[in-house]
């Protein structure tokens, strides 16, 4: 159907299927990526554009009734010139953009808004931004920026050479993310290649056997190739672990998980790609029966999953100090809780995607990844060659949050590029995406802790089975970081803390923003504010009273000597907590069916991984024109370590940050920088790229003899060097360049000092750890069960802000993932795999949220910054859960904390209150 | 490639009806979100162009007509009487403004879905809904036309044209209640909308109060509603019993198990009367 239709002003005509979606008709046809499609099916406004003027879901519109169409997308937004338009500056300076991955739709959405309000209220913001979802930014930015728009404030200046550490710099990859031409891994697919579409199981577990392929190529049009596990070049196993690859790249005889990869259908082009049909595919299920929860796996009539881990337990993790039996035998009070959590979807918006092309004895994967280095290493590990031989280009990535570290495009189009000889590209669907991808662990916790009677914690007891799913992904990563963590940011003499990671026909759990500790930290935090009542002390000063400080032991054994901000934490809360309480008193006074509560959560965290080497490797390249590139192998998935690393490079050269260029991501030009993973990269990396500009500076400055407190000018071909002699000059374009084009590069390496833990988990496990306290306030419908969070605030301890714009991005969207975990988020398997199924925060639940930054600096990190990825999650959901309780008295033991379960809770704290009676 | 049309007169389209296998296709937002994992080659018949099926039209009998193709931003923009509220506030929970945008009131209805928000505000108001095919037109109440879980009454030849709300049922105030794990973008796990009409001194004489949700297709509430008339205005929460929700059928799901429900739907049908007692 020959349609016509102007897009972004411009009459465009062209012959399209009528019933192709709008999304794809803009991305494919017109070259128009900027619109990004999430979902497909109307859940997540990625692919809002305006039509007509209003706001629609692209994916949702067919070509055909956009004929005759005025259509707006992200790209028609800033001004023929490039320039930005006041609505995409106001996102730019707010840091509204962290990912970029719902930007366009928010965008757009708010656009549509604009237009017909120009000064629009609170409430509008919220109910034209309603249909857009974002994972990263807690929305609170977003908002800001479209109450702001009118105030067409300016930019904010490029620091000054030395003024870049702690400057609220705008992104520097921000331009892209609002102005459409950011490459995400499903926008830069060169045409010609094959498609991928991988054959997942319906079962949990089941054994199968394979018909008669041949004849289903024959009468299957646009299908070339079925690839099976015995296609796999090298070894058909991945995993995070060296010793635990347990996970086939494509199944051979059984599956274990709804969702599990057993076969790489390879068709000629992308539309047949989407027209593919597997209903009729030649494969013969027989079910067994599943192991659901880790009460299935640990029971002695469970079936074996792994050979290799009898009792279905891939690890235990163990915490001991002290004599935690004897401490809880003479505390004066002693309370005890058990609470069960599900798994947990990572719900970014971008689901997994990449190609991947063979170059003679090489090959080469664009995948969006939060963990290029490792995807490099495994592709070599399946493909049975070197990992010299494996390039991994990182696209930039929509969102990752822990689900982009494990190994999902990148086997099966590696195996696809390399047997085939042919480009290769795929994309997973959102059902597919959330039935293959890892969760957060299930976790089902007891715990007790004791305290005396003068409010002196003593001792604490906690053992948490860990649903690890079907493979062992990041499990024993949990099952490590869990004991360290569970006693919670406080000195306690006496603890034994143990879990364990337990195989179930779940899907793989992994990596999830915090490793277990989230989940550990509702246990515990509900007991401390369940001792302090007991102990009739308001549930802040008992938290102040046992707080970690500086010369305390850790149960791990380890001392702490600095950046132990959680006091300070405290304290900075202290005044809202007290004007909180009265306010809280006066409305239950009065209301009905609605009642006020505040609640407090407090977590440390971890920095990098536990008592395991993870180096990062950085450079910075200095090029004959003055200018400078850094090679920053820090993934930046919308936390915003491309714009980090750079503050602290620029300022420990003594450069202007705008003189500094990038190179990012790809495995054959940036060194090794690990993973975005365990809020190490502003911690590890941060420090790599400092020692790494030291080095550069050290060269230039031995180059001209000058002494260290020289100041650098860098000139377009030539470096001046000035100190108290005079100045010098160092002179660029006679020096020889390097590949890169470099005629100096400094080299850095940062590798966190730990000690391996020892049977009782004694030793010094991380080398930093970052503190924060979050208080919330909610109100409660006690005849519904629903809770609505008023009011957050949160203080972190993240030793430095390097930007304190970023940090609050952080900490906001880290508080919008904790309130799902809270109250919403819940993943059930064949039930919950659509973003309509399965609930992520909307704009319309968030609180309002105060960040309070505190800088206790940690001598080791780079100007004295920690990380604040991971912590920004762990206190949410306690305080919210306490709130509750403070509300209701419902003791919330399962979350989420659904309707269901909390008017359940609030009609048990009455049956109970009835009995004492 | 199978055919896509198109037609901008309802014959046709009714024409094109008559052959089976045909998609209808209105505002796409329940059709594309049925086609995630892939995209089957399927005959459209695409009704956005029809002009029968747009507008809302007040009657010569005072009733109004919703065209099937009139989009939730529609009813929301259209002067309502007060009795339309409740729909009116169900529009704007539907979706986000996206969907609101483009999703339809009748393909709400033929999709059917027991959470379906336009229903319980329909009920509310006695609508009817007018189904065309080749052969004629006919009537059936909203009720008898939503018969389970993505089942309804229409034929394969039909063509659901509009939705009539009879003048009665306007000279009421109007009110709907949703209840859902989240702000926007919500599936309901309870709603309920209802209607009062009153004499001037504040009697109810019509009461419609249906509940979504809780049940394969949501439901009115007869024992309710004729324990209401002829009681006051200001009394109707307090006719509430609990015999009254007993044809309500919830299941047990990821939102909600049934006994929550079934105390949810009360809970927020006692609130509707409140509300609507409070109304002027």
């Amino acid at each position: 159907m020959l349609l016509t239709l102007t897009v972004n002003g411009a009459r465009r005509s062209l012959d399209v299927d009528p019933a192709r979606r709008l999304s794809r008709m803009l991305r494919e046809d017109l070259g128009l990526t900027g619109t990004k499609v999430g979902c497909d099916a109307g859940d997540c406004g990625a692919c809002t554009v305006r039509l007509d003027g209003r706001q629609v879901c692209a994916c949702l519109v067919p070509a055909a009734q956009a004929d005759g169409a005025t259509i707006v997308t992200v790209e028609g937004l800033a001004d023929p010139d490039g320039r930005l338009s006041a609505l995409q500056r106001a996102f730019h300076r707010h840091g509204a953009a962290q990912c970029g991955i719902c930007t366009p739709g928010m965008l757009m959405a708010a656009d549509d808004l604009l237009a017909v309000n120009s000064a629009p209220d609170h409430q509008a913001v919220l109910d034209a931004l309603g249909g857009v979802l974002c994972r990263c930014t807690g929305y609170l930015k977003i908002v800001d920026a479209v109450l702001d728009v009118a105030s067409n404030a300016p930019d904010p200046a490029m620091p000054e050479a030395g003024a870049a550490v702690g400057a609220r710099v705008n992104r520097l990859d921000g331009h892209g993310k609002l102005d459409g031409r950011e490459l995400y891994g499903d926008d830069q697919t060169p045409a010609g290649v094959m498609w991928l579409r991988v054959l997942r199981s319906p079962h949990p577990l089941a054994d199968f056997t394979l018909g008669d392929i041949d004849v289903w190529l024959k009468i299957t049009p646009g299908v070339l190739r079925v690839l099976t596990a015995s296609d796999v070049p090298g070894h058909n196993s991945f995993g995070i672990y060296p010793t635990l690859k347990d996970q086939p790249v494509f199944a051979e005889s059984f599956v274990r998980y709804r969702g599990e990869a057993v076969a790489g259908i390879l068709v000629e082009d992308r539309a047949a790609f989407e027209a593919l049909d597997l209903d009729g595919f030649p494969i013969a299920w027989t079910p067994r029966d599943a192991l659901v929860g880790t009460e299935a796996g640990l029971s002695p009539a469970a079936e074996q999953l792994h050979a290799s881990s009898p009792g279905n337990v891939l690890i235990r993790g163990r915490v001991k100090s002290g004599d935690v039996e004897a401490a809880l035998a003479e505390a004066a009070v002693v309370v005890e809780t058990e609470i069960d959590t599900p798994f947990v979807e990572h719900a970014y918006i971008e689901p997994e995607c990449g190609w991947a092309a063979r170059d003679g004895d090489r090959v080469t994967v664009w995948v969006t990844t939060q963990t290029p280095y490792m995807d490099r290493d495994e592709v070599a590990h399946v493909l049975g060659i070197a990992p010299k031989d494996v390039r991994v280009i990182p696209s930039a990535v929509g969102g990752g949050f822990g689900g982009k570290l494990d190994q999902s495009v990148q086997l099966p189009l590696a195996v696809a590029a390399w047997v085939t000889g042919r480009p290769v590209a795929t994309l997973y669907h959102r059902p597919e995406s959330m039935a293959s991808s890892t969760k957060r662990h299930p976790a089902r916790m007891t715990a007790s802790l004791g305290a005396a009677a003068d409010g002196r914690i003593i001792g604490f007891k906690f053992h948490g089975d860990f649903d690890t799913g079907a493979y062992a992904s990041w499990g024993p990563t949990v099952a490590g970081r869990v004991p360290v963590h569970a006693p919670g940011p406080y000195r306690v003499p006496n603890v034994l803390a143990t879990s364990a990671a337990v195989y179930t026909n779940g899907p793989p759990a992994g990596a999830f923003r915090g490793f277990g500790v989230p989940q550990a930290a509702i246990a515990g935090e509900a007991l401390m504010d369940r001792a302090a009542e007991r102990l009739g002390l308001d549930p802040l000063a008992f938290r102040l009273a046992n707080a970690l400080r500086a010369g305390d032991t850790t149960a791990t054994g380890q001392v702490l000597h600095a950046s132990i901000g959680l006091a300070a934490c405290l304290e900075a809360l202290q005044p809202r907590w007290d004007d909180w309480k009265p306010q809280v008193a006066a409305f239950n006074a009065t209301a009905r069916a609605t009642r006020r509560g505040i609640g407090i959560g407090c977590m440390w965290y971890g920095c990098g991984n536990t008592s395991m080497s993870n180096p990062s490797i950085f450079r910075l390249g200095l090029k004959p024109s003055g200018r400078l590139t850094l090679y920053n192998g820090a993934t930046d998935i919308g936390q915003g370590s491309y714009t980090i690393m750079a503050q602290i490079a620029a300022d420990a050269l003594g450069a202007p940050l705008e003189r500094i260029d990038q190179v990012w991501g790809d495995t054959d030009r940036t060194p090794d920088a690990g993973k975005t993973s365990a809020s190490r990269q502003t911690f590890v990396s941060g420090k790599a790229a400092e020692l790494a500009s030291r080095d550069l500076r050290g060269q230039i400055l031995r180059a001209v003899n000058a002494g260290d407190d020289a100041t650098l000018s860098f000139e377009n071909d030539c470096v001046r060097v000035h100190d108290k002699e005079g100045e010098r000059v160092l002179a660029l374009t006679n020096l020889p360049v390097d590949g890169e084009g470099d005629v100096l590069v400094g080299e850095g390496t940062f590798d966190p000092p730990t000690t391996p833990l020892d049977g009782d988990g004694q030793g010094i496990p991380y080398a930093t750890y970052a503190f924060a306290a979050q208080i919330a306030l909610v109100e409660v419908d006690t005849e519904l069960g629903t809770t609505k969070v008023l009011k957050m605030v949160a203080a972190h301890d993240v030793g430095k802000a390097i930007n304190p714009t970023l940090v609050e991005g952080q900490i906001h969207g880290g508080i919008a993932q904790g309130l799902g975990l809270a109250l919403m988020e819940e993943y059930i398997p064949g039930r919950t795999e659509n973003l309509h199924d399965y609930l992520i925060p909307t704009v319309g639940d968030m609180p309002e949220i105060e960040c309070i930054l505190i800088e206790d600096p940690e001598p080791l990190g780079p100007y004295g910054a920690k990380g604040i990825g991971e912590p920004a999650l762990v206190p949410t959901a306690p305080a919210i859960l306490g709130a509750i309780r403070h509300a209701t008295g419902a003791d919330i033991r399962r979350v989420p904390a659904l309707p269901h379960r909390v008017l359940a809770a609030i009609h048990a704290t009455r049956h109970i209150k009835e009995e004492v009676e | 490639m199978a055919a896509y049309l198109r037609p901008k007169r309802l014959e046709d389209a009714l024409a094109t009806m008559a052959e089976p296998g045909w998609v209808v296709l209105a505002g796409g937002t329940d059709h594309f979100p049925a086609r995630v994992t892939h995209t089957p080659d399927e005959a459209i018949l695409d009704v956005t162009a029809l002009s029968e099926l747009k507008g809302i039209d007040r009657m010569a009998d005072g009733g109004l007509r919703l065209g099937a193709g009139v989009t939730w931003t529609e009813v929301i923009e259209a002067a309502l009487p007060p009795a339309c509220d409740g729909l009116k506030a169900a529009a704007r929970e539907v979706g986000g403004v996206q969907i609101q945008n483009r999703g339809t009131i009748g393909g709400n209805l033929c999709n059917a879905s027991p959470a379906a928000d336009g229903v319980p505000p329909l009920l509310s108001l006695d609508a009817e809904v007018e189904l065309a095919s080749a052969s004629g037109t006919r009537r059936l109440p909203l009720g008898r036309f939503i018969l389970g879980n993505r089942h309804t009454a229409r034929r394969s030849n039909e063509l659901l044209v509009a939705v009539h709300l009879p003048a009665p049922a306007l000279e009421a105030t109007g009110r709907f209640l949703k209840l859902g794990a989240r702000r926007y973008l919500v599936i309901s796990i309870v709603m309920v909308a209802g209607t009062l009409s009153r004499t001037a001194d504040g009697t109810i004489v019509a009461a419609r109060l249906a509940v979504g949700a809780c049940s394969a297709a949501a439901v009115r509430l007869p024992a309710l509603e004729a324990a209401l008339i002829g009681r006051p205005v200001t009394e109707a929460a307090a006719a509430l019993q609990p015999s009254h929700l007993d044809l309500l059928r919830p299941i047990d799901d990821g939102r909600a198990d049934a006994p929550y429900r079934r105390h949810a739907a009360a809970t927020l049908v006692r609130r509707c009367l409140n509300e609507l007692a409070r109304a002027a």
